[in-house]
């Protein structure tokens, strides 16, 4: 039966398929269209009552706070469209086109080793963390181990040579700046991995189920798995970008001020700033700069915490590995990216 | 979500994307550069979205097969519609004097500050006028006569600020850039009226309330309303 171009097996365990009554409305053949209201006729009605009232919704959103709302979440969503999209078709390569021999061949066997050389491969790829989500869970399920799977998908948005390059401009005069990001977001990410190593159980990541691709024919698996893939991340990105323009408009910059005289406060907040503010990897740099009443120790922190946890990640997270994984994956990032970076902060900075 | 509502979604994600991208809109969010970009995920959505839809009338023999026609996304894939609708029926404005007067100026600091570009008056940025002004306390400004637009911004007591939004990325990472406006101005500028100003260097500076930096003066010798640009954002 199976052809040479047809679509193997996959290696990992997947999610069941949820129950039809968890599933959102759908039916049970996409052809038997009498009778039952589908996801599409749900659509059509939402689209036309939007339509129907747009004048008053603008008005309602015409707010000067909710009108900054709009325009942040609006402006997150557009600066991760392309990343997103980007991240999803090379992850759908990976599924479809790169054979798994390839990364047993690619990466070191066994499996302490194959972290550090993972974290060493995101600097090759520049891009912002929406893309290196799919793409490491596009990596587990071609069989490569998840230790440096996850070791890759907490590196690569960190350390690609935009985001240095970025950090250097912010920084000026500061080359120790570019050189500390790099090193701890690098020890950060193997040490995450080779953790995982040690207390990860594989039954936490849960990729969700993915039924079509086996005995697909190559381009069908293709379009498919992207599909996939940018309704799972996509859906959560846009639940992550709610949730920093919602943070944007209400924390005032005055709190700030306060908290950055104090150097163990300092570090704390501005980890928890990055996290909630979830800004690109690759203009946090400047935001860091900008915020002069903290420590180096504690931007540094904001830097390394940022591209590898935040709460868009944690949503796109939850989304492709599963829930189990990411809120027990995404506490132990970031205190490990804490305590890294106060170390490398007090040795360098 | 069946395959077909989500073909609709992608279709819908991907038009507004291409829509931004081939008009100015985008400028409102993101950086120029982005532009290439967006139109090529865009065009990678609309082409998802109806190669989805040509396996799903051609009747390929997917899993539909084995008895569900339907795959099994999450619930969360219906919030990919809020974009959409947040852009082509809402089309929110760039960020303005309401984010700008709930930030600190963000001024960084700079040390190398090449002669001013030919002109009189010299049309420069208000991020290039302030950094001069307080890091080279005006010496690369000299008596020459400066144009800024942006746009108003009113501080806590009520006097007028002409500020601009800086960019790196995307507007959640915007920071204002503030210069207070000293000399013959009229009372009663309004929140987000753009300004074309020409004026000299003037040594007054005052505290940002916000987050205690510097915001330089510019000694007003004329001052016009204009229409908000293209680019509302300098980087």
């Amino acid at each position: 039966m199976a052809a040479p171009d047809r679509i193997e097996q996959r290696e990992l365990p997947v999610a069941d398929p949820p129950s039809p009554a968890v599933d959102a409305p759908s039916r049970p053949s996409p052809r038997g269209l009498r009778g039952r209201v589908g996801s599409v006729e749900i659509l059509a009605a939402v689209l036309v009552l939007v339509v129907v009232f747009r004048a008053p919704l603008s008005r309602a959103l015409s707010a000067p706070g909710l009108q900054t709302w709009t325009t942040v979440f609006v402006s997150v969503m557009t600066q991760a469209v392309p990343f997103l999209v980007f991240g999803v078709v090379l992850s759908a390569v990976i599924a479809v086109f790169v054979p798994a021999s390839f990364f047993a061949r690619a990466l070191p066997r066994h499996p302490a080793l194959a972290v550090p050389v993972a974290s060493a491969a995101g600097v090759v790829l520049p891009g912002c963390e929406c893309g290196s989500v799919p793409i490491a869970g596009a990596l587990v399920r071609r069989g490569v181990t998840p230790a440096a799977a996850l070791a890759f998908l907490l590196a690569s948005p960190a350390i690609n040579p935009i985001v240095l390059a970025s950090t250097a401009v912010a920084f000026p005069g500061q080359p120790k700046m570019v050189v500390a990001r790099a090193l701890a977001s690098m020890l950060t990410a193997c040490a995450m991995g080779w953790l995982w190593l040690k207390l990860g159980k594989t039954e936490w990541i849960k990729l969700p189920h993915r039924p079509e691709l086996a005995g697909m024919s190559k381009p069908a698996a293709f379009w498919a798995a992207a599909r996939h893939d940018v309704m799972h991340a996509g859906g959560y990105l846009v639940l992550g970008a709610m949730a920093a323009a919602t943070i944007n408009v209400l924390v005032p910059q005055q709190w700030m001020r306060s908290l950055g005289e104090n150097p163990v406060l300092g570090v704390l907040t501005l980890a928890v700033l990055a996290v909630v503010l979830s800004i690109c990897s690759e203009a946090d740099a400047f935001v860091a700069a900008s915020l002069r009443e903290f420590s180096m120790t504690a931007k540094l922190a904001f830097l390394v915490v940022g591209p590898m946890i935040d709460l868009k990640l944690f949503a796109m997270q939850s989304g492709i590995f599963g829930r189990r994984f990411a809120t027990r994956f995404a506490p132990a990032t970031f205190v490990m990216a804490i305590v890294v970076s106060v170390l490398v902060g007090v040795v360098l900075l | 979500m069946n395959r077909q509502a989500q073909a609709v979604v992608l279709l819908l994600v991907g038009g507004a994307v291409l829509r931004s991208s081939l008009t100015d809109m985008y400028l409102r969010y993101v950086k120029q550069g982005l532009r290439p970009f967006l139109i090529a995920a865009g065009a990678l959505l609309v082409i998802a979205a109806l190669m989805t839809l040509w396996y799903e009338f051609r009747g390929s023999k997917t899993d539909d097969d084995h008895g569900h026609g339907h795959s099994h996304e999450p619930r969360v894939a219906w919030l990919l519609i809020l974009p959409v609708f947040a852009l082509l029926l809402v089309s929110p404005p760039a960020l303005g004097s309401y984010a700008a007067s709930r930030a600190g100026t963000a001024l960084q600091q700079v040390s190398d500050f090449p002669p001013l570009p030919q002109g009189d008056p010299v049309q420069i940025s208000v991020l290039d006028y302030a950094s001069r002004a307080v890091f080279d306390e005006g010496r690369s400004l000299g008596d020459r006569k400066v144009q800024l637009r942006g746009f108003v911004v009113k501080g806590a007591d009520g006097a007028p600020y002409l500020a601009r939004m800086i960019l790196t990325c995307c507007a959640a990472d915007a920071r204002p850039i503030k210069v207070g406006l000293a000399g013959q101005v009229p009372a009663d500028l309004k929140p987000d009226t753009w300004l074309e100003v020409t004026g000299r260097y003037t040594e007054k500076k005052v505290k940002d309330e916000i987050n205690g930096e510097t915001i330089p003066y510019l000694e007003v010798v004329d001052l016009q309303r204009v229409a908000a640009p293209n680019e509302q954002y300098e980087s």
